[in-house]
């Protein structure tokens, strides 16, 4: 005789059960609703994206009133802004999570600190943006440039890389600081010599977040320097001073697909006489948003997945 | 013997540590600059005579580039948050579903798994969401019978799939708060895991909890690119029409969307950009006051 056959389930366990079960099944099918719709969103955009997407769409510029050739300018605007918001925002967000990991005490200046860490954090892109507007285009007479952009973009990301510089940090032991500390080293020595070095891969993974966050971000540029299209001529080398406008992928894909309509002709190259498109330059033209689109998702995932591998790699390599 | 370290040495390294100390204040100076800033550029309209904030709360007039111009936002304030409150209505019983499955139902595996999506979706970019929500969505809207596609519901789906992953991660870690004890009592008591979940889990982390939905709810009202491209911006007041209480498929305006279509279009220092700027200051203290109190929903009034 088996135990079933034994202890018969009463109805209160039965019901129980059978609601556990449908509980587990319904809340499977809740998490799947979540990603699901994304993915095939996401899907949806690249399919859209087929006749554009190639190598050449990324490194050429626009021509024909920017319904033929590449997104170059746009990847170049982004590259600008992600290493000139970088410069800025690297240093002085690890330094304050340094700061606030290895030097506050517990006490109130740390507390608002945490705060306006938190706040900054939570204060709206296009806030940001006024605040760039406001305090880099306007009282600091940079006017609307790639410069004025990537300090605006500076500001909103500094939160990511404190946090997570902070995290890497809390991450050593206390007990290196104190083998430290009792060898009769100083705190800073103590942090470049032992505490950064265990740390510094975490806080890169913060770093790479941030490159990824500079990257999509909109609105902050969109008032502070970026343009919808800037004329580059074949042939031509194209780069940016840092007091220029600059086109940028997140703006061009905004632009492309608000702004812009597609031109219903074009002039002929040689006899300067308005033709009308061809059905694929049309399909073309019409693909542009989409291959914006797919770039600048590509982009930011790249990064998060490289700073995503590199914290899985960190966990099963650690050295404590 | 060199015992003492050159006088070099340590004149550099109090350098650097009054530079990490100054960068460690940083963020308490952004905080304060972002609001004087933006209030500094505000401010002339605001003590100008022929402007009232009772006016630019109530009014529902919005027409800033007439003569005389008028300045009434309410219904740009009704927009964002009838936007907002529609987006959180569909987006907390699935993150807060997601959060209890990936918490406490699935395998060790499968967690790690949906933790990684839900991390890439938080990263797919507000403009990239915005050109979902104007091409694809907005399409199967119509299809599906709306006049107009982009809309006040096209615009909340979107900010609901937006905001979903930070719900989803915060109520997470809320609920991995709870200590493993009260889950052993449960279990110990011979409850199954979704009376566990119920009784037990959801009480013990709804502070948590709380704090994930308003910070949801921080980050829906500050979103640009999203309801730019999706709602249509277009200045209607969802609330005064045939629909019974609400009119989900009207296209809305919102303080954030307002902002950064119009501010491309002002003249610098004129009454237009210093309206814009005032909403900036409104908008500002809306998600300061609900990160602040997400934050005390947290940690305690007083964290002892």
């Amino acid at each position: 005789m088996n135990d079933s056959q034994r202890f018969t389930k009463t109805t209160f366990t039965q019901k129980k059960e059978s609601r556990e079960k449908w509980v587990k099944v319904l809340l499977f099918m809740v998490t799947l609703m979540m990603a699901l719709p994304v993915i095939l969103l996401v899907s949806f955009l690249v399919h859209k994206a087929l006749p554009v997407l190639s190598l050449n769409f990324i490194t050429d510029i626009p021509r024909d009133l920017m319904s033929a050739g590449g997104i170059w300018p746009a990847v170049l605007g982004t590259i600008y802004l992600v290493v000139l918001s970088l410069l800025v925002a690297a240093p002085v967000g690890v330094m304050a999570g340094i700061y606030l990991n290895e030097y506050a005490k517990d006490n109130w200046l740390t507390r608002i600190i945490n705060l306006a860490v938190i706040n900054l954090a939570g204060v709206p892109s296009i806030v940001h943006a006024l605040f760039g507007l406001g305090a880099f285009v306007m009282f600091a007479g940079l006017g609307e440039s790639v410069i004025a952009a990537s300090l605006t973009l500076a500001v909103m990301t500094m939160p990511v890389v404190i946090t997570s510089t902070r995290e890497a940090l809390s991450a050593v032991p206390m007990s290196f600081r104190e083998a430290s500390w009792n060898m009769g080293v100083s705190r800073w020595q103590t942090i470049r010599g032992v505490v950064l070095p265990n740390s510094i891969s975490g806080i890169l993974t913060g770093v790479i977040l941030e490159v990824s966050r500079a990257a999509g971000e909109t609105a902050p540029i969109m008032i502070t320097g970026a343009a919808a299209s800037i004329t580059f001529r074949q042939g031509e080398t194209v780069y940016y001073l840092l007091g220029e406008k600059f086109m940028a992928l997140s703006y061009h894909l905004y632009y492309t697909s608000m702004g812009w309509k597609v031109p219903d002709k074009l002039p002929n190259p040689e006899t300067g006489e308005m033709v009308p498109m061809t059905q694929a330059a049309l399909e073309y033209a019409q693909a542009i948003p989409y291959g914006t689109a797919v770039v600048l998702l590509g982009v930011v995932l790249l990064f998060n997945s490289v700073s995503i591998a590199f914290r899985y790699y960190l966990r099963t390599h650690r050295k404590w | 013997m060199q015992l003492q370290r050159s006088k070099w040495k340590a004149f550099s390294e109090g350098l650097i540590e009054w530079t990490i100390r100054v960068s460690g204040i940083s963020a308490v100076v952004f905080v304060f600059a972002i609001f004087i800033f933006v209030f500094w550029e505000g401010k002339g309209l605001l003590f100008s005579d022929d402007f009232s904030i009772s006016e630019l709360l109530t009014s529902e007039k919005w027409d800033p580039t007439h003569t005389p111009p008028s300045y009434g936002a309410a219904r740009i304030i009704l927009g964002t948050f009838s936007v907002a409150i529609v987006a959180m209505i569909i987006t907390v019983p699935f993150s807060l579903g997601g959060a209890v499955f990936i918490s406490e139902f699935c395998g060790p595996r499968l967690k790690e798994i949906l933790k990684v999506v839900i991390e890439l979706l938080a990263a797919i970019p507000s403009v990239v969401w915005g050109f979902i929500g104007l091409k694809i969505t907005s399409v199967y809207m119509k299809e599906l019978g709306a006049d107009a596609g982009v809309s006040l519901l096209n615009g909340a789906i979107i900010l609901a799939l937006m905001s979903m992953p930070i719900i989803v991660s915060i109520s997470e870690d809320a609920l991995n708060a709870v200590p493993d004890s009260y889950r052993e009592a449960a279990i110990g008591l011979g409850v199954t895991k979704w009376q566990m979940v119920y009784r037990v889990l959801l009480p013990g982390a709804k502070n948590g909890l709380l704090a994930a939905v308003l910070l949801g709810m921080g980050r829906v009202v500050g979103e640009t690119m999203a309801v730019l491209m999706a709602t249509g911006n277009a200045d209607n007041n969802p609330f005064s029409s045939d629909a019974p209480f609400l009119d989900l498929l009207v296209s809305v305006k919102t303080m954030t969307a307002t902002i950064a279509k119009e501010m491309g279009d002002t003249v610098n220092g004129g009454d237009h950009y210093q309206v814009l700027f005032l909403l900036g200051v409104l908008l500002f203290s809306i998600t300061f006051i609900v990160n602040l109190t997400a934050h005390l929903v947290i940690h305690g009034v007083k964290r002892k």
